[in-house]
């Protein structure tokens, strides 16, 4: 396996997806490969950073507008009454 | 994962017509469901309609909602239906287009060319080196996390949809295939590209600003 090929099977690596055969040929580059090492590292980190991003916050207009479909619908029917 | 936690409570609750109950579910899943909406959709407020009809669903069928999936996984699939009824935009041109496309996700000019003693390894200078450790919290952690959203918002439709519903929801690869209807095959492709952009992104930051 070549450098320019593993990068193409980092996500079916991590996935679990990759045919015994591929797996051990890609776990035996990696021993001797430095770069392709480097490169499922940086993979990794791009993986957890993204894992790392926070939705945003919702605008307080909008999110009272949900809220308002709440209170008007029909699970409130047992509620206080509006 | 989240699939299984017994959310049972929370539905008792939701049914109760229990609104803080409702207000958090709001606050933790409306901004992600927005942003998988988008790209179904051609602006902001339709995607604001879309979401909205969806909450409007849940609050509608909660009576009647089984828990065979998450309610997480349900409001998605729900969001993703009402969004595709609602969609304006063309699938079908941009995946055969994806299919059409065989280039590599990594710059060619990277590797030795075939004429070399050892082709399609990496040039002596271009091998990728270790990224710096981002502590949780860490200033440099923080950067990379904004340069990698402004990313995220930049990929094609379909890739930002599947890395946001995998890497930033942490969706497992089964569910995104039920969700968006797609192949194993296919989300891994959407998948890896979307991932192979962000990565180089993050090396090219932090070579100039590491």
């Amino acid at each position: 396996m070549d450098c320019n090929e593993l990068v193409e099977l980092v996500t079916a690596y991590l996935d679990d997806g990759l045919e015994s055969e591929d797996r051990a040929r890609f776990d035996a580059h990696l021993l001797s490969c430095d770069g392709c090492w480097n490169y499922l590292e940086q993979f990794r980190v791009t993986i957890r950073t993204v894992g790392g991003i926070r939705a945003e916050q919702i605008d307080p207009i909008y999110r009272s507008r949900l809220l308002n479909a709440f209170r008007d619908g029909p699970a409130s029917a047992g509620g206080n009454g509006v | 994962m989240t699939g299984t936690t017994d959310e049972t409570a929370l539905i008792a609750a939701l049914r109760r017509g229990d609104e803080r109950v409702f207000a958090d579910l709001v606050d933790q899943h409306t901004a992600a469901m927005l942003r998988v909406a988008r790209g179904y959709v051609p602006s902001h407020e339709i995607a604001e309609e879309v979401v909205q009809e969806t909450w409007i669903a849940l609050v509608k069928g909660v009576a009647k909602f089984e828990g065979r999936s998450s309610l997480r996984t349900w409001l998605f699939a729900v969001m993703i239906n009402i969004a595709k009824a609602r969609g304006i935009r063309e699938r079908r041109d941009a995946d055969a287009a994806m299919a059409a496309f065989t280039g590599g996700t990594v710059d060619p000019e990277r590797f030795r060319d075939a004429g070399d003693e050892f082709p399609g390894h990496w040039k002596a200078d271009q091998e990728p080196e270790p990224f710096p450790d981002t502590p949780e919290g860490s200033a440099l952690g923080a950067e990379l996390m904004a340069v990698a959203r402004a990313e995220l918002d930049k990929l094609p439709d379909r890739q930002r949809i599947v890395v946001t519903l995998r890497d930033m929801l942490g969706f497992d690869s089964a569910e995104v295939c039920v969700l968006l209807d797609i192949s194993v095959a296919n989300q891994r492709v959407l998948l890896h590209r979307g991932r192979a952009a962000l990565r180089e992104v993050l090396e090219n930051y932090l070579r100039e600003n590491g």
